[in-house]
């Protein structure tokens, strides 16, 4: 797997669009490979009693996911050193995540990506991946 | 319960308590929870599992348990009080992690937390609320910081459950509004003549006596007879189940008044059946009217 050197990212580059079915299955087996045992998150009727549509996503996954975005573009020898995430509204089982991003700024060795992660009711996460990517070959 | 600036103080005291150390993790970092993650999330980076390191946003994932009850920990302890207080719904709005390094296979983490911030209350979409802030550092063996998480939550008050209104909503006009006044606090109103006394219903603008049209109205008793009824089985009426029971009701005051008679099956309604009114809420704003048997 190759990874994006400094000299190859410029502030507008666009990250391919990631798109995501958020089957039972993801929002179950992400919730549980986070240790979050919620029942919100796995038990559709106890989710539904507490006035949710459906089991939603976790926001450790949220965190995952977003993470995991970044470092499918940036390659394996990127370095995340920050992730800021706005939350929004819920990511339901059955609906489909997109996730969009584009770099913000490159200064210092520092990359700044913005990702907006979008549901069917709108933006589920919006905020910025702070990466550190290797030099490239003199 | 616990006044706004009560909260505040309470969430002064738990930022002054400063860092708070938490249980160290089950489990040092392990390969099979990596590996579990890395699946679950279609996370294909081999970086993690080459080197020897957790993702980096994994952090919070070594530290979770079960919400342990007693708990008193400084971010419990403002949760439980902004429950007591009546804010129990829960949103959270902000989580931002910084890694200082990532965390390698085999270290034990160890959390603290720092009850930062409570602000509030304040009006948002949900209802009125405050925003609750704190920090989680995760400590690696030797003291030193690995990864901080800043996670902010709403804690909202629910808005009361709103009824379905109804579909049906009486004529309130000048001649009536005094009727629909008097229903909404449990009056049963009947229009008088301000100059010969003479009871009518329903209101109109003039005495059908003296031709007055000098207003004022009078208060009945509430009792009533069935002076004649239907019971409605078709066309579907909406907000309506049927059969129900449509009566004219006389009242000792000497008016009839149109009304549902409610609180027994319609058979049993007959004419000369002796009724009370009674006010049935149709929905949040609406209230009816209603007659129900009373013994003679």
């Amino acid at each position: 797997m190759r990874t994006l050197t400094q000299e190859q990212v410029e502030v507008g580059s666009v990250l391919p669009e990631l798109s995501l079915d958020l089957t039972p299955t993801v929002v179950v087996s992400t919730a549980l490979a986070t240790m979050d045992f919620t029942p919100v998150h796995h038990d559709v009727e106890i989710a539904r009693a507490q006035g949710s549509k459906d089991i939603f996503l976790n926001i450790l996954t949220t965190m995952g996911l977003i993470e995991r975005y970044v470092t499918d573009w940036a390659g394996p020898a990127a370095v995340i050193r920050r992730i800021n995430v706005k939350l929004g509204v819920p990511a339901y089982a059955g609906d489909r995540l997109s996730l969009r991003g584009s770099v913000a700024a490159h200064a210092e060795g520092e990359v700044t990506v913005e990702v907006r992660g979008m549901v069917s009711l709108g933006d589920h996460a919006t905020g910025t991946v702070t990466l550190v990517l290797p030099a490239g070959q003199p | 319960m616990t006044g706004d600036g009560e909260l505040r103080e309470l969430a002064a005291k738990q930022a002054a308590l400063g860092e708070v150390a938490g249980a160290p993790a089950a489990d040092p970092v392990n390969v099979p929870m990596i590996r579990h993650w890395l699946s679950a999330m279609g996370d294909a980076n081999p970086v993690y599992l080459d080197t020897g390191v957790a993702p980096p946003a994994m952090a919070q994932v070594w530290t979770m348990q079960a919400p342990v009850s007693g708990d008193r920990s400084p971010v419990n302890v403002m949760m439980t009080a902004l429950d007591a207080a009546g804010y129990t719904g829960v949103v959270a709005t902000n989580c931002e992690q910084t890694y200082h390094r990532y965390a390698r296979v085999g270290e034990l983490l160890t959390p603290a937390t720092r009850f930062t911030d409570l602000a509030g209350p304040k009006r948002t979409a949900l209802g009125v609320g405050f925003f609750a802030t704190w920090v989680i550092t995760w400590y690696a063996d030797a003291g030193e910081p690995v990864a901080e998480m800043l996670f902010r939550v709403l804690k909202f008050r629910p808005p009361e459950k709103r009824a379905e209104p109804y579909p049906l909503r009486p004529a309130v006009n000048r001649d009536t509004a005094f009727f629909w006044e008097g229903v909404r606090r449990g009056e049963l109103r009947v229009q008088s003549c301000a100059d010969c006394g003479e009871l009518r219903h329903p209101p109109g603008p003039m005495c059908p006596r003296c031709h007055s049209v000098n207003r004022a109205h009078v208060v009945a008793g509430g009792e009533g007879v069935v002076y004649s009824y239907v019971v409605h089985h078709h066309p579907p009426v909406p907000g309506r189940e049927t059969p129900f029971v449509v009566a004219v009701v006389e009242l000792p005051e000497g008016v009839r008044i149109v009304g549902n008679v409610v609180g027994c099956p319609p058979e049993s309604v007959d004419v000369g059946m002796p009724v009370r009114v009674t006010y049935r809420p149709m929905d949040d704003e609406l209230v009816l009217p209603v007659w129900t048997p009373r013994e003679s």
